[in-house]
């Protein structure tokens, strides 16, 4: 992970404060990747792809679209660890957030199948 | 720590970038973070503003799995006929292109701001806040159509689960609400930098735009997957 931080810099731009300029054809790229990525995450939609491949596909380009989106647009990748930890490390907390109420929206759901439903 | 001692620090060369360097930006006597402190308020609003829509997104993950009822069908609630085709989900993709063509755009902005061109960074700012400004437009266009025609409440709807209509008004208008603001903001900023206002005291709040903008677009991106698609 360490080694690729400082390999697209404009040499002459070291010190951190002052921004780095990239070529505007890198912003171009990526957003061309970004409509491309939109599209099949549509196309995923419109062909009606269901079940567990539905769910993998759509989870996939959100995550490249949000990668891509954090590392390139906002400049994740030419910042130093000492911000990535700070942004990425809070949000673990919300992963664990999302599995506990994952876990109690299946006790609710089930719980209501007992109590609403008569045999 | 004495004078000399604090020049010697400064003229030290900067930590490499691994697990050592993030110690030693902890852990010297400088500041930890070598940015502006408008960017590093701003990352830090952005870290809290991820935690409130990670709140929304999970109380809706929590209703949808507990509702009884089965939940309305996105891709046709949100389906147009355009020209006599039944398009399911159109406007929505079509919100989505627009919001990433805005993000191209404000991308483009902050590389102009940092090289020098005031011109074309207002004429990318504006056309970013445009983009921005005709999202919003078209969510209202959404809203109406589901309020009036579908009939959609926060409390009921008639396609099925009554869940449906709460979670939506609550995310999409949180995040309308966002792209608002930043229209607003970029439109401020737009304007003074084309006044000269920042000539002399760099163009960082470029930047500091672009990261709120590019933050709303990448809420988005999870809105779109998990509201609409899934």
């Amino acid at each position: 992970m360490s080694q690729i931080t400082n390999k697209d810099v404009v040499p002459g731009e070291v010190e951190q404060t002052q921004p780095k300029l990239h070529p505007i054809s890198l912003y171009l790229k990526i957003w061309a990747l970004l409509f491309v990525l939109s599209t099949m995450s549509y196309m995923v939609d419109y062909f009606e792809v269901q079940g567990l491949l539905r769910w993998t596909l759509i989870l996939l380009f959100m995550s490249l679209k949000a990668g891509l989106i954090i590392t390139i647009f906002m400049h994740v990748r030419w910042e130093r660890l000492a911000l990535k930890l700070v942004l990425f490390l809070p949000p673990l907390a919300i992963v664990v957030f999302i599995s506990l109420m994952a876990i109690e929206g299946d006790y609710t759901f089930v719980n209501r199948l007992f109590s609403f439903i008569s045999v | 720590m004495s004078t000399d001692d604090k020049q010697e620090k400064a003229a030290a060369p900067i930590a490499t970038d691994d697990w050592q360097g993030a110690v030693s930006d902890w852990g010297s006597d400088k500041q930890v973070f070598n940015m502006p402190w408008g960017k590093l308020m701003m990352w830090l609003f952005l870290l809290s503003d991820t935690f409130v829509f990670s709140v929304f997104l999970i109380g809706y993950m929590n209703v949808r799995m507990s509702s009884m009822d089965s939940w309305p069908l996105t891709s046709e609630v949100f389906a147009l006929t355009i020209a006599g085709h039944h398009i399911p989900l159109v406007l929505i993709a079509i919100m989505t292109f627009i919001l990433i063509t805005s993000s191209g755009t404000m991308a483009m902005a902050v590389n102009f701001a940092y090289r020098g061109d005031r011109r074309k960074t207002v004429l990318f700012m504006t056309a970013t806040a445009l983009l921005g400004a005709s999202f919003v437009g078209m969510q209202a266009f959404e809203w109406t159509k589901l309020i009036v025609e579908e009939g959609v409440r926060p409390w009921g709807n008639p396609m099925g689960s009554a869940q449906f209509g709460a979670t939506f008004f609550m995310i999409t208008g949180f995040h309308g609400l966002h792209v608002t603001a930043g229209v607003i903001f970029l439109l401020v900023i737009a304007r003074r930098v084309a006044r000269g206002h920042y000539e002399g005291k760099g163009y960082h709040i470029v930047e500091i735009t672009g990261l709120y903008w590019h933050f709303v677009d990448l809420v988005w991106v999870f809105i779109f997957a998990l509201f609409y698609l899934w």
